[in-house]
């Protein structure tokens, strides 16, 4: 056994390293060459800049917002609210007090601003990463009467603003990228031209 | 439940059973060592590391000496793993300037990913540097991955070989799989990723103005290709603390298929290469039909639970579905589904947080480990758990007959049942013990998030996910202690390795057989009624066991959810 131990060590101790610089730093590396050719805006984290050229967030990473003037996105345990560099669900289980106790205040609130019957699910509940681009339809629907009132826009403008940015597919629920909304939301209060709205 | 949640359950089992039969036949051709399109490329490769290694592809081991090697193989990358995250805050590649990580957490952290499991004590984005991730972590995602086929290849040998003394080669078993299958794959899929819009790049942080005013860092990396193989590989070590919930590592409801579909498609072509590998494709089937029922039952049970959703939350007038801890782009379908498909294989990547599920809904992913992953299962691990399992299902039939048992024309004799025992046995000892330690030490009791039994469901799940190589967690648990870190650590070397040491020993046994014809008196091993004994055997056998573990932690915990009672 001693002979054979020393001969299994051998092929141990190089293959690690063969591999390592194999699946460790040329694979990577490759596919960050390639990727930045072929897909320089994904690769880079689908950056949305606004006419300055100042980065305002990512197309597939979700931001807080929490003004009554925009459409607010979920409840989040992502740091303070959607951090990105510490993304984090609430992993507070169904019967936990402290659940029930951050629900009932945002519930609350959302009745106050006018939302009748029931409150759809993902307006209260937290994400998965906390950093959750989107809402439903449903919740994004529940705050137009709000918005509407607050920017002085007719509700059906706001109803419609929602309706042309819900993306759904055979796959996946139907859903609205919060950012893309209220930038188009930003872009039919002044008036603005459609592209500020892409 | 909705028609069109059906629509994916049921389309992402179809579009498997379609792909059974092509991975499986190229996974033949590699068990073979027959010659592939891809060695014009890739060939040189592999002679070069053979050379450059010193090992002689073509000549044969011992079930002894292949173990020996590749728990050496093991040990050396679990060093160097170690060594890279120790030394991470001197190594480049390393823009957020983060410093080494603790001993501990190096340790739990280079265990974890050489044994396939994937546990994450540490939150990727404030932990780990851009090389620990691709240097660190991905080169174990690729090895521990081909470790587990190449295991599973020697079994096959041990069933298709006549009187032989050796069960092949692991560094031709584990250089092929990595080169022929897990890199070309790899590639593929990266790009894939990388067009839906997962971020591949050297690059750290990115500095954001938000629409509102505020300030915003969000963490770029090379995600894409660890994200490949990070599925494929059924490892689940995800680039960021969410995981698969990240949008950056999952931003589709189409890369979320894919990543599915990506954890099991090996473990899939698995059972449909044991068939040929013995010489009858229809052994495969009976074997992976016995999987899919396993796997539809728990997923229609996660799934009407996390769509009935949590009355305590419909007491506050709160529609609909539990969507705590959920993805709005995934929606219920596609998060119950992930959660059964990443504990069935031993992946443990999660697309939404299973500590927050309903309390039946996160049961079902626990009990899919404590089965031991043996529906579809992590690649290799899965399909050698499975066989232990049909051996005692063959010993068990061949008790109520009163003849010899075989299997696949070999006789099962008490070695094998012995060393099957002893290696099914690993788990539930494991796994119930250091949860019943936890629960009384105080070092254990630190740890939960939640009160009541969802507290112990944590433990428990903590665990059930070290010992069975998993990795995803009831993460409100904080494991990232001296106490946790340690014994998870321990945990998952002995849930990998004192289950791999037997089942080779199987292997070697077997391979010295002489071959026994199907006859007359056999327990036919492809029909209906040994699905239903082995599905049988695997929830007596595998299940039981866990049941009052079960009872004190989600089965109270659904109780106290329907008194409305808090804790």
């Amino acid at each position: 056994m001693g002979k054979d131990f020393s001969s299994a060590l051998r092929p141990a101790i190089v293959m690690t390293i063969l591999f390592a610089a194999l699946l460790g730093l040329a694979y990577p590396l490759a596919m960050t060459g390639i990727g930045q050719v072929l897909f320089p805006v994904q690769a880079n984290g689908s950056l949305v800049r606004d006419g300055n050229g100042t980065v305002i967030g990512s197309t597939i990473v979700g931001q807080a917002f929490t003004s009554n003037r925009y459409f607010q996105t979920r409840p989040s345990a992502a740091g303070k609210g959607y951090d990105g560099l510490a993304s984090s669900g609430s992993n507070l289980g169904p019967t936990a007090r402290a659940l029930v106790d951050r629900v009932k205040p945002d519930v609350e609130t959302r009745r106050g601003e006018g939302v009748t019957g029931a409150v759809p699910a993902d307006l209260v509940t937290a994400s998965g990463s906390g950093l959750d681009p989107d809402l439903s339809p449903a919740a994004a629907l529940a705050q137009a009467p709000r918005i509407a009132r607050v920017r002085g826009l007719p509700v059906e403008r706001v109803r419609a603003l929602v309706a042309a940015q819900t993306k759904g597919s055979l796959l996946g629920k139907p859903h609205v990228n919060v950012l893309a909304l209220n930038r188009a939301l930003d872009a039919a209060g002044s008036g603005a031209a459609d592209d500020r709205a892409r | 439940m909705t028609l069109q949640g059906w629509i994916l359950i049921l389309g992402f089992v179809a579009i498997l059973l379609v792909l059974a039969k092509p991975i499986g036949a190229w996974l033949f051709t590699l068990y073979e060592g027959r010659r592939t399109p891809l060695h014009i490329v890739l060939g040189p490769v592999e002679r070069g590391l053979y050379k450059l290694a010193g090992v002689e592809p073509v000549q044969e081991q011992g079930w002894r000496r292949y173990a020996l090697h590749m728990l050496l193989f093991n040990v050396a990358l679990m060093t160097f793993t170690y060594a890279v995250l120790r030394l991470q805050g001197v190594l480049p590649g390393n823009p957020q300037g983060l410093a080494g990580l603790s001993p501990h957490l190096a340790f739990n952290t280079a265990v974890s990913f050489a044994t396939n499991t994937n546990w994450q004590s540490y939150g990727g984005e404030g932990t780990m540097s851009n090389l620990s991730q691709m240097l660190g972590l991905t080169i174990h995602n690729f090895l521990s991955a081909a470790t587990g086929i190449a295991l599973a290849f020697a079994l096959f040998r041990g069933f298709a070989r006549r009187e032989a003394s050796t069960v092949g080669n692991f560094w031709a078993d584990v250089t092929r799989i990595t080169l022929y299958l897990l890199l070309p794959l790899c590639v593929a899929l990266t790009l894939f990723y990388i067009a839906s819009g997962v971020p591949q790049t050297l690059a750290g942080v990115v500095d954001v103005t938000t629409l509102e005013g505020a300030r915003q860092s969000i963490l770029l990396g090379p995600v894409a290709s660890q994200e490949a193989i990070k599925m494929l590989g059924t490892n689940g070590g995800g680039f960021f603390n969410a995981n698969s919930a990240h949008p950056f590592e999952n931003p589709t409801a189409l890369t979320n298929l894919v990543q599915m579909l990506s954890i099991f498609v090996v473990g899939v072509g698995l059972t449909w290469c044991f068939g040929k590998a013995v010489g009858n494709t229809r052994q495969g089937w009976a074997i992976l039909s016995a999987m899919a029922i396993l796997f539809l039952a728990g997923v229609t049970v996660t799934y009407a639970q996390e769509a009935a959703g949590n009355p305590i939350l419909h007491q506050l007038d709160i529609a609909g579905g539990n969507m705590e801890g959920k993805e709005v782009r995934f929606g219920i379908a596609a998060s119950a589904l992930f959660s059964v498909v990443t504990t069935a294989a031993s992946c443990g990547a999660v697309n939404a947080m299973h500590d927050s599920f309903t309390p039946l809904g996160g049961m079902i992913p626990l009990f899919n480990i404590q089965l031991g992953e043996v529906v579809i299962g992590g690649v290799g691990a899965g399909i050698y758990g499975f066989l232990l399992f049909a051996i005692l299902a063959v010993f068990v039939a061949g008790l109520m007959v009163g003849r010899t048992p075989e299997y696949v024309g070999k006789k099962i004799e008490a070695r094998e049942v012995k060393l099957a025992v002893l290696a099914i046995a690993v788990l539930p000892l494991m796994i119930l013990g250091l949860t019943a330690l936890s629960s009384v030490l105080e070092q254990g009791l630190a740890g939960p998030l939640n009160k009541g039994p969802h507290g112990f469901s944590e433990i428990l799940y903590a665990f059930t996910s070290a010992v069975g190589n998993n990795g995803s967690a009831f993460a409100g648990l904080t494991a990232n202690t001296p106490y946790y870190n340690g014994l998870l650590g321990v945990a998952m070397w002995i849930g990998r390795f004192f289950v791999i040491v037997p089942m080779l020993a199987i292997a070697g046994s077997l391979a010295a057989k002489i071959y026994t014809p199907e006859s007359a008196g056999s327990f036919p091993t492809t029909g209906g009624l040994w699905v239903g004994l082995l599905v049988g055997i695997i929830l007596i056998l595998g299940g039981l066991t866990f049941m009052p573990g079960l009872a004190l932690g989600p089965i109270a915990d659904h109780l106290a959810m329907i008194r409305g009672q808090l804790f």
